[in-house]
């Protein structure tokens, strides 16, 4: 892994709603180093979405970022204008949604939707287009007669598939992954995922992933950040992460999925639901529904300690108290 | 989570069962090509069970619920519930009944309840239906008990909140109350706990296990989410294109999959615990279900395929006591076509 290409720093984002801002991001601060997998997850409204279209400007209102830095590539992109945005979005930066099929324009062909993206970055000629078409087509492995296909003739894999090849049109440094598989069946979402690591391994993007799903990413992310209301609470090396969970959290996250494999277990999952971004408790944002709550979790919020390399945000970690687990 | 009981266990008495069920779906066009949305499925729940129906998008096993629950007719096979057969329910009295008997509870706890009525409205609405000899007291108790049923307390102030103000996990609860309301003998859940957090799926399935051992009831809990199905059921049967392609008792089919489909979906299954195993070429194609034709539907997809596999459909044949799979390669051919 070379050098940081990507550098968030105490980002917060408010969603101003007419009674009074909600926090959906709340100083979060990470980097991402170049050829990086990093993998974000937490339940919905933890705000993942939220941070991933901040951090490529995509926000619309009510949603605006009112604190912190995004440095990609040597500039701040929160004071970028539009004008300079438009240069670096696709070119340096792309993004994969959720849903290829609202992604796609359904009255185009894949073809022209990829020279409708070639066009607006610079002057390339038809056969320039039409090359790199293919190129990136056959890096998916799908065959380029579907250049002359309509989004609605695919199946979803093969949509999403469809919608990763336009995000390598110009070989970006970096990709923004929004839960592009959670629309997909089992195998074939299994199959993606192992198609997208090869092409970061093959090509050397980085990706930063956002999904609901801890298991998804276990086997390809290289480091893990879990998100709870707004925040992350931890952050580490994947394996770690999974084999040594810190934050209460994590813990009850994991224990959450019932296996396939090993012996049956009664599980319990956590009790209660994820806060209100509008009314969050005071203190510790995960006191109401944490098994290890003690009195100074009601009063202060922890900040994030490091704990053999992790970062964790639970004052189980603070001063060099050490594990109490 | 239900101890798994080992063959012969248990005894309990046939609740629903489904002879050949098929339902095709015409669709456009001069030729009128037919959609196999499910094809001969025969499934059996017992008294006090939790049968698993575990596929793919396409599979037909939402299809198989609808069947179920008299939302759809069969194209042809039957529905015996209780060792009646539904064809005999003429009367909209019957079909009522027979709802209240099996209801369903829905994918989606965000589109599955009205958002400008209370709670309280489809819980009473419901018991009108489906109960109408109860009395208005009767049924405001009635519809009290089973929001304590599945957790939602004090119930007489739930009962006066809006879908809004509650989270997903207890507008799903609201969902399995309404069903739990009609004095149900088998619940049709399906997907009940896909839309949900990981956090609170656990809780919905630790419920249905409970209603089970402690009320009685059976569900048929339709699923993609194989390692769900192993956590809450006690049998399971896989549906590919249509057809079962395997059943069994859950702890058999799960640890010894027999047929190559079922192999593939628990290959795919993310699992943290589990090293990494990235083997398979297959993409994830979903099944041709339009005009299929004769021969196994799971051929084009198959590692094991051979030349029999497109001519002969394989049937459901034992494999071993209890556990049984359609395949010809990995159980055998058909009586009449060994070489």
């Amino acid at each position: 892994m070379d050098g940081v290409i990507l550098e968030v720093v105490d980002l917060s984002v408010d969603y101003m709603t007419s009674v009074k801002p909600s926090r959906a991001v709340d100083k979060v601060s990470f980097d991402v180093a170049a050829g990086e997998f990093l993998g974000i997850v937490g339940e919905s409204g933890c705000g993942k979405s939220t941070l991933l279209f901040a951090i490529g400007q995509l926000l619309s209102p009510p949603a605006e970022v009112i604190g912190g830095a995004v440095r990609f590539k040597g500039r701040d992109m929160v004071t970028l204008t539009g004008r300079e945005l438009r240069a670096v979005r696709w070119r340096d930066f792309s993004v994969v949604m959720q849903s290829a099929m609202n992604a796609l324009n359904p009255v185009k062909t894949i073809g022209a939707q990829y020279e409708d993206t070639m066009k607006s970055h610079g002057n390339h000629t038809k056969a320039e287009i039409l090359a790199r078409s293919h190129e990136v087509l056959a890096l998916v492995g799908i065959d380029a007669v579907h250049l002359k296909s309509f989004p609605h003739q695919l199946s979803g894999g093969m949509r999403q598939r469809v919608m990763i090849a336009m995000a390598l049109l110009f070989s970006p440094a970096l990709i923004l992954m929004d839960e592009p598989t959670s629309a997909l069946d089992v195998v074939a979402q299994r199959s993606l995922m192992v198609q997208i690591k090869e092409l970061q391994q093959q090509l050397g993007f980085a990706i930063i992933f956002v999904t609901h799903d801890m298991s998804l990413v276990s086997h390809f992310s290289d480091r893990l950040a879990v998100m709870y209301a707004g925040a992350v609470v931890e952050l580490g090396q994947t394996r770690k992460v999974f084999d040594d969970p810190l934050h209460p959290y994590t813990r009850g996250l994991l224990d959450a999925f019932p296996s396939v494999h090993g012996p049956k277990v009664r599980l319990e999952g956590i009790p209660g639901a994820p806060p209100n971004l509008a009314e969050l408790p005071n203190g510790c944002r995960f006191n109401p529904r944490c098994p290890r709550v003690m009195p100074q979790c009601y009063l202060s919020q922890p900040e994030l300690y490091e704990v053999g390399g992790e970062l964790v945000k639970c004052f189980l970690y603070h001063s060099g108290a050490g594990r109490h687990a | 989570m239900p101890e798994t009981a080992s063959p012969g266990e248990r005894r309990d008495p046939v609740l629903l069962e489904t002879r050949a069920l098929t339902r095709h779906f015409r669709i456009g066009g001069v030729v009128g090509r037919k959609l196999h949305a499910v094809d001969g499925v025969d499934l059996v729940v017992n008294e006090r069970e939790i049968v698993a129906l575990v596929g793919e998008s396409g599979s037909g096993k939402s299809t198989v619920a609808r069947l179920l629950a008299m939302v759809y007719k069969p194209t042809s096979g039957d529905i015996l519930l209780r060792g009646r057969s539904v064809k005999e329910i003429r009367r909209w009295h019957d079909v009522l009944a027979y709802r209240g008997q099996v209801p369903m509870v829905f994918q989606d706890p965000f589109s599955s309840l009205n958002p400008v009525h209370a709670i309280g409205y489809p819980l009473l609405r419901g018991l009108k239906l489906h109960r109408p000899s109860l009395s208005r007291r009767e049924r405001e108790d009635e519809a009290a008990r089973a929001l304590e049923g599945v957790g939602l307390v004090p119930a007489r102030e739930m009962m006066s909140k809006y879908p809004h103000e509650l989270s997903g996990g207890q507008r799903q609860r609201v969902g399995f109350a309404q069903a739990l309301s009609y004095q149900p003998r088998l619940v049709l859940a399906d997907e009940p706990v896909s839309m949900l957090d990981v956090s609170i799926r656990i809780g919905l399935l630790n419920l249905m296990a409970r209603l089970c051992e402690e009320d009685g009831l059976s569900f048929l809990y339709i699923t993609h989410d194989i390692a769900s199905a192993r956590y809450v059921s006690h049998r399971v049967l896989v549906m590919y294109a249509g057809q079962v392609v395997e059943s069994g008792l859950t702890e058999d089919v799960l640890q010894h999959p027999v047929h190559p489909y079922t192999r593939l979906l628990l290959s795919a299954v993310p699992d943290p615990r589990a090293p990494i195993a990235v083997s398979s070429a297959d993409i994830g194609e979903p099944p041709r279900v339009i005009d299929p034709g004769e021969g196994c539907r799971f051929r084009f997809r198959c590692p094991l395929a051979i030349e029999i596999c497109a001519r002969v459909t394989p049937k459901l044949m034992q494999s071993s006591p209890g556990h049984d799979a359609a395949c010809h390669v990995t159980v055998g051919l058909p009586p009449g076509l060994e070489s």
